[in-house]
């Protein structure tokens, strides 16, 4: 056969012009298109909707109770009356600590994961610990606390061993987004500065870690965020049912959030009056942690701006 | 014209892990005068111009045999100190790598991380090497801007000049102008040119007539090993080897 009739008949023996043989006809495979499209809308409709039905069956449920002495105020009359400004307090100080305690933690260990180690077995090791870690469920983190913290230690229940734990439930977290931070810095850059007679050190101080610095934050905003909606690690660690004040040194147990709307719905004796005051609380711990959220996304929309220059 | 072997390699090997990427390369570069190294992709002149300023230590699992020296000291002894070959023997990579922050704080870097402090040292530094690398009209009003808003072209004579404050004695370009145009190509050569008065120079060039435009002296390398080194003038007019000839009349590479 030449070269000629081989073009012109085409090597499966159709002719140019010819319909490819196929399971579907034009208007079918059209029609499965649509199909197809219109699960995938689907699929992200019911998504969002559960998400919308959330946030409004919160929204109009701890509505009603949200009043400025709602958030300034401590509970009254067995939780029935009252506010939940020590609950709020509570949830910050173990905030903050939880970050003053991990944010230096994580970012070395990262650097150090990244900047210093060799590539080598025990290090892809360590990595998947770290990863596995983020797995563990935030109970077991709590019995941890317990068990080190409040009785190894002997920082009893209170602020001190709450952070502490919270900081460890959100060290993986922490360590992974700073790792993915440090490893995205170009290593053009490195390479200028030793070039430039930098030591290893001042080129991570001066040019990797303000490059990373962004998407560090971003990461450990987020991550810190989901932390601080956690009962489960601060149950046996930080929280108590009720103090009448606020705390009043690291030692002093707090009320916190999340652990106050589960003691709402599992204690007392009036849960007609305190349901309400549940949903309020989840409505401000809802809030919170959005605004948490929020702050990471404009951090790296700024970021990605920047880069863009 | 000067020849004084400013570096000496003697039997150089290279390895990243098993494989061999150089062997026995020995040659003398010479100051202030520019050497290029030639060749396909490949070849080893990378990874060789690399191993002059140490930067090849970044890449884990690497080995180096031979020696080489600079000024008549081993750079790789194992007292050499990295940081002060490194001010001493300065390089312009082959993608501008400018750091995202000001075009002054770009100049800067190099004084600032060697411990100078004096604002108005810094200051005259800058603007000194601004001016040599014959970028300093092009910015003069706009210092404190971003170094990323900068052209491609004006980016690789900013690292330049970053690179000369410092006051190396050897300046290192690894393909400078393989992502610039032609007419900002022509403006790097000018600088090397420029340069060479005052500083010993190795580029390494895909480019022949680039070779041929800027170089005094010119290293022709393939798979590894050095083929031939001589004057650039008659390695481009009577090469002593046939496969230099070849590659140069563009048979191979």
């Amino acid at each position: 056969m030449n070269i000629q009739a081989h073009a012109v008949q085409g090597m499966d023996g159709y002719l140019p012009g010819d319909r490819l043989p196929s399971r579907w006809s034009p208007r079918s495979r059209d029609l499965a298109q649509a199909l197809g499209f219109a699960c995938l809308v689907l699929c992200v409709l019911i998504s969002l909707f559960f998400l919308g039905f959330l946030i409004y069956f919160i929204a109009s449920r701890g509505a009603s109770v949200i009043s400025w002495e709602f958030l300034t105020e401590a509970p009254r009359r067995a939780m029935t009356r009252g506010g939940i400004a020590p609950a709020i307090v509570g949830t910050f100080y173990l905030t903050a600590g939880a970050i003053l305690f991990v944010m230096p933690l994580g970012l070395a260990s990262a650097i150090y994961l990244c900047e210093y180690t060799p590539k080598s077995y025990l290090v892809n090791l360590i990595r998947l610990s770290i990863n596995n870690l983020a797995g563990v469920p935030s109970v077991v983190f709590g019995l941890f606390g317990f068990a080190v913290f409040v009785k190894g230690f002997g920082f009893g229940v209170s602020i001190l061993s709450g952070s502490l734990t919270l900081g460890i439930m959100a060290l993986p977290g922490i360590i992974s987004a700073s790792q993915e931070a440090i490893l995205a810095v170009p290593q053009s850059y490195r390479e200028a500065s030793l070039a430039l007679g930098a030591s290893h050190w001042q080129t991570i101080r001066e040019i990797v870690l303000p490059s990373a610095l962004p998407g560090i934050l971003t990461g450990m905003i987020l991550t810190i965020g989901r932390v601080a909606g956690e009962t489960a690690p601060i149950l046996f660690t930080a929280a108590t049912f009720y103090t009448r004040g606020y705390p009043d040194s690291i030692f002093s147990e707090v009320m916190a959030l999340p652990y106050h709307i589960y003691a709402l719905m599992t204690e007392g004796t009036r849960p007609e009056l305190q349901t309400p005051i549940a949903y309020g609380c989840s409505l401000i711990l809802l809030c919170l942690v959005l605004a948490v959220s929020a702050l990471a996304i404009v951090l790296r929309q700024r970021q990605r701006f920047s880069y863009g220059s | 014209m000067a020849l004084e072997a400013k570096i000496r390699a003697s039997d150089v090997h290279f390895y990243y892990g098993q494989t061999r990427a150089l062997t026995g390369i020995s040659m003398e570069i010479h100051e202030r005068c520019v050497t290029a190294l030639i060749g396909p992709s490949g070849c080893g002149k990378s990874t060789f111009i690399r191993l002059l300023n140490r930067m090849n230590d970044l890449v884990p699992n690497t080995r180096v045999e031979g020696r080489i020296l600079l000024d008549g000291k081993d750079i790789y002894h194992p007292k050499t100190d990295v940081v002060e070959l490194r001010r001493k023997v300065g390089m312009v990579f082959q993608k501008p790598n400018p750091f995202p922050k000001s075009i002054y704080e770009n100049m800067a870097y190099g004084l600032l991380v060697g411990g100078v402090k004096d604002r108005g040292f810094i200051e005259h530094r800058v603007i000194t090497a601004l001016k040599k690398a014959a970028l300093y009209d092009d910015v003069k009003d706009r210092l404190h801007d971003s170094a990323l808003k900068l052209s491609g072209g004006q980016q690789q004579r900013l690292c330049i000049a970053r690179c000369l404050v410092v006051e190396p004695e050897v300046i290192l370009f690894d393909e400078p102008c393989a992502s610039l145009d032609p007419i900002s190509t022509r403006k790097i050569e000018e600088l090397i040119l420029e340069l060479k008065k005052d500083y010993t120079i190795v580029i390494v060039t895909h480019n022949m007539q680039q070779a041929a435009r800027v170089s005094d002296y010119t290293a022709f390398m393939y798979l590894g090993e050095l083929v031939e080194y001589d004057r650039t003038d008659k390695i481009f007019t009577v090469p002593k080897e046939r496969m230099t000839e070849e590659y140069l009349s563009g048979k191979f590479g």
